[in-house]
């Protein structure tokens, strides 16, 4: 940042003197200012990324372990096995019950591994469903705790159905008869974050992102460079405050100073205010009610004209 | 004036587009079947002249800004001769009225962003009200990327519509053709009653690439095939373009019948269920 700074300084003199010796440079300075602009929009959209994927920022069992009174770790698909990148279980928040249902990173290498980095498999989609009809079944409303690059992209994955999992999921969580809270904690990758986002109120922690894929998978796909990464944060649109505007997510839930790592236990109580808040307008509303009005949102995402 | 002849990627063999057109865009040699547009598809499915389009006047706009995108949605539609990547209407096959849409692998790739999933969520929604059956080809690369966060969201309106559907128990029949991939597959393709895929066509969630630069191993012979998700167990019937016609009719007709018999029934039902509870609050006069 204090690079263009200095950049921008030199630009200012270089005016004066163009304007001294009577040249008109404008235009040139105009385009190299644009650069600038871009250039900034694109180191704090990149920085945002970092601060999103801090190994330090909470995890979601962190968060459930400081939002709630009691959590009890529910495990498996009922089909093929339990996916510890995507966790789920039963808790209590101020004494009232829930289901929680979380992307799992790990923190060092080992915890990485065990989790396959927060990418799940087919199972993990199928686990999220089972613990989200449990929760219709038994009047719990929903939390959702998003934080992965994305599904896994990998063998065995394809194999079991990676897409059929995720479609089922987008198509089961719009009709669920419970309240659904979805809360993005660091990165919302592509289908594989939106594969336990779909909800009555989606959130974005300060610091999160949202995208479509990887800054680094657009960069590759459509830019075809890979080092082009940081230059496609800034043009993919993709930070808390980007989404909020373009009313994909439905507010921002502020993080401490310098980024939730910096302070586990006050960004927990920061989101619990939220979900405590939500909690209590969400429940009492009826669930057929609230069906219909997520079903209105969802289909209204788009940008169109019609003549 | 010799008409370019047309090379088979698989068996190298010579055809001229003449003879390609007539047999299905199916090579004659391999059996290849190569890409076909929207045009060609409706042409071979729908009753003569009974194909009535749907917004057909929905544009995609540039909703982030996105460097280049606007210059490369006019070059494809030049390219194309087609608005977007979907074309949905109405229309009869056998006399049987269906909603149809058909995708496009040539119009950037069948990349699904706003205008896409708005236009396959209206016609599941339009089969949803007015009772027809939805008929959906899909083919796409996956989500448009230069749309951004909008282009995620399709997935999820898709399969809301697609929910919608499902509830008022009309069938949804999705064709998986060369190649269906990403977001697409990874919601409403893979949300039909009854699923079919032409034959070899490359069907899955993440790209052949991509996974091969996941697992640092070549991927097998086959994988992600039609013939492979088959025994996979995620397609139902592959079926060679030129008896997807007939197998389609016998699908409308055997779910058509049972959706439009189980509200006639479920109609029988409640009108005996108000007839009994009447006669029961009359102290059994009636």
């Amino acid at each position: 940042m204090s690079a263009i700074k200095s950049v921008t300084s030199r630009i200012e003199e270089l005016e004066k003197l163009a304007s001294e010796a009577g040249i008109d440079i404008s235009d040139e300075l105009k385009k190299i200012g644009d650069k600038i602009e871009e250039t900034s929009k694109s180191a704090k959209a990149w920085q945002r990324v970092e601060l999103a994927r801090n190994p330090d920022r909470p995890r979601a069992l962190d968060i459930i372990n400081n939002i709630c009174d009691d959590f009890i770790e529910l495990h498996g698909d009922r089909y093929f096995g339990d996916d510890l990148a995507l966790i789920g279980g039963i808790g209590f928040i101020n004494g009232i019950p829930v289901t929680i249902i979380g992307n799992q990173k790990g923190r060092n290498l080992k915890e990485t591994m065990a989790r396959n980095g927060g990418m799940a498999n087919p199972e993990g989609y199928r686990k999220a469903l089972r613990l989200a009809k449990q929760a219709e079944k038994f009047h719990r409303p929903i939390i959702t705790l998003i934080d992965t690059q994305g599904a896994y992209p990998g063998l065995g994955a394809e194999e079991r159905g990676i897409g059929e999992a995720i479609a089922m999921n987008l198509r089961e969580f719009s009709q669920l008869m419970t309240p659904v809270i979805c809360i993005i904690i660091g990165e919302g990758g592509s289908g594989g974050a939106l594969g336990i986002g779909v909800g009555d109120k989606v959130y974005m922690l300060e610091n999160a992102v949202y995208s479509v894929i990887s800054p680094e998978g657009y960069a590759s796909i459509l830019l075809r460079d890979s080092s082009q990464a940081k230059h496609a944060a800034g043009m993919m649109k993709i930070t808390a405050e980007d989404v909020l505007r373009m009313k994909v997510c439905n507010g921002i839930i502020r993080e401490p100073e310098g980024g939730a790592h910096l302070d586990q236990a006050e960004s927990s109580r920061l989101i619990k205010e939220t979900i405590v808040r939500d909690l209590e307008d969400l429940m009492p509303r009826n669930p057929a009610v609230l069906v219909r009005y997520r079903n209105q949102k969802i289909r209204k995402f788009g940008h169109y004209e019609e003549s | 004036m010799t008409e370019k002849k047309i090379v088979c990627p698989i068996c190298k063999s010579e055809v001229d587009h003449e003879t390609l057109s007539v047999n299905l865009m199916v090579c004659p040699s391999c059996k290849y079947h190569f890409r076909m547009e929207p045009n060609e598809r409706i042409a071979y499915l729908a009753d003569n002249g009974s194909f009535i389009e749907l917004c057909k006047n929905m544009k995609s706009l540039n909703p982030i800004d996105m460097e280049g995108y606007t210059e490369k949605l006019s070059e494809a539609k030049k390219k194309s001769s087609m608005s977007e990547a979907v074309v949905t209407g109405t229309c009869t096959i056998e006399k049987v009225p269906v909603v149809l849409g058909i995708m496009s692998f040539s119009f950037m790739g069948g990349s699904m962003g706003s205008v896409v999933g708005e236009k396959i969520s209206r016609a599941m929604l339009k089969g949803a009200e007015q009772k027809l059956p939805v008929i959906l080809y899909a083919t796409s690369g996956g989500a448009r990327m230069q749309e951004g966060i909008f282009s995620l969201m399709q997935m999820a309106k898709t399969a809301s519509s697609a929910a919608e559907l499902d509830r008022a128990g009309i069938p949804l029949f999705l064709v998986l053709c060369d190649p269906t991939t990403g977001g697409v597959t990874a919601s409403f393709a893979m949300l039909g009653d009854v699923t079919i895929a032409e034959p070899g066509a490359l069907i899955g969630f993440a790209g052949p690439r991509v996974i091969e630069g996941t697992i640092k191993q070549s991927l097998p012979e086959g994988f992600q095939r039609a013939e492979f998700q088959q025994n996979k167990g995620f397609v139902d019937i592959i079926s060679p373009r030129n008896e997807q016609r007939a197998l389609l009719v016998k699908l409308l007709k055997s779910h058509a019948g049972l959706a439009y018999e189980s509200a006639a029934s479920f109609a029988r039902t409640t009108a005996k269920a108000s007839a009994l509870a009447e006669s029961v609050r009359s102290g059994g006069k009636a």
